[in-house]
């Protein structure tokens, strides 16, 4: 049932963000600042995001295992300007590949 | 046209990716395919799925997510004046605005080529992704441990993806070297999906710090 809450509130929110900026007049939230911190934000969530989602453990422990040596092919692809699916399948095949040679 | 199909596509296929996650951190089909039908903004989905997965409560889970949607807010401002559509078919076109849309509008000389191109990507994203995430948890509940196969990777590198090219100036460098301290540092204190709230306070951090530079007295400085 709370997976249901979360995607309904999801659902929600992020429709009302993308009608927002459609319905609002042109300037009313054109201020540097506000632009500034908009395509920051982002940048920390996602940062924070791939950090947590590479290393988290069990309750909160930090771990180092597989999902690391994935991460770090994903980083090596981006770096070689692969493209998108590459990027991901390269952390999918690294990671599996550690895992069965017991990592 | 061509750019609009070509990004609709490559996009598209990556729903695969998060069909496989999604299912991996333990959501239902219909609740994989809801999110991509309702949300449609993958990084969103991404950050929900991942929180959840996590143990995160519904709200801080959702929460994440919101946020990480605010930047449509800003490519609507854009399109809005670019696509100049009447007020009733802006609460259909809404849903579609998201950031490839928004980047095949923007490259496009023309009014009629801006509409051309922000429907085309936008009609075969969203077929294309909510397609694609329904094959993806089909796939992932059939090979059953998505974890042998390393799925629980895909995760974090679209992340990755997504956030390397943003990371253009030592500004967004800071924000994201901050972000994640901040997120890894709270992980084993807070609960799951806080830490990463916490972590979007590196974006306010870095600009009040940037402020209070370029506002100091000259010689002092740089």
């Amino acid at each position: 049932m709370s997976v249901w809450i979360a995607i309904g509130l999801t659902a929600v929110g992020c429709y009302l963000v993308k009608l927002l900026g459609l319905l609002v007049p042109a300037g009313a939230l054109e201020r540097p600042l506000v632009q500034r911190l908009s395509a920051l934000l982002p940048v920390a969530l996602l940062a924070a995001l791939t950090a947590q989602q590479a290393f988290s453990g069990a309750d909160g422990a930090l771990v180092v295992d597989a999902r690391a040596a994935g991460l770090a092919a994903a980083g090596l692809a981006l770096v070689l300007r692969a493209p998108f699916l590459v990027v991901i399948a390269a952390a999918v095949a690294v990671t599996a590949a550690v895992r069965a040679l017991g990592g | 046209m061509r750019d609009a199909l070509g990004v609709g596509i490559a996009v598209g296929l990556s729903g695969f990716a998060f069909g496989v996650t999604s299912a991996g951190a333990g959501l239902t089909l219909l609740q994989s395919c809801a999110l991509s039908l309702l949300v449609f903004t993958g990084a969103s989905q991404f950050a929900l799925v991942g929180a959840l997965a996590a143990g995160g409560n519904p709200l801080t889970a959702a929460a994440g997510a919101f946020f990480l949607g605010v930047r449509n807010t800003f490519y609507g401002l854009r399109l809005s004046q670019l696509l100049a559509l009447p007020r009733w078919v802006r609460p259909f076109a809404a849903q579609w605005v998201i950031d490839e849309t928004t980047a095949v509008a923007l490259a496009q000389p023309t009014r009629r080529a801006v509409r051309i191109g922000f429907t085309v990507t936008g009609l075969t994203l969203y077929v294309l992704w909510n397609l694609t995430t329904l094959l993806g948890a089909l796939g992932a509940e059939a090979i059953g441990d998505t974890d042998a196969w390393g799925l629980d990777a895909a995760g974090p590198a679209v992340f990755l993806a997504l956030l390397a090219p943003m990371l253009r100036t030592t500004t967004e460098r800071a924000v994201a070297g901050g972000a994640v301290v901040l997120g890894l540092g709270f992980l084993p204190v807070l609960p799951a999906g806080v830490p990463v709230l916490v972590a979007a306070l590196a974006a306010p951090a870095v600009l009040w710090f940037e402020g209070r530079r370029t506002t100091a007295p000259k010689g002092t400085s740089r």
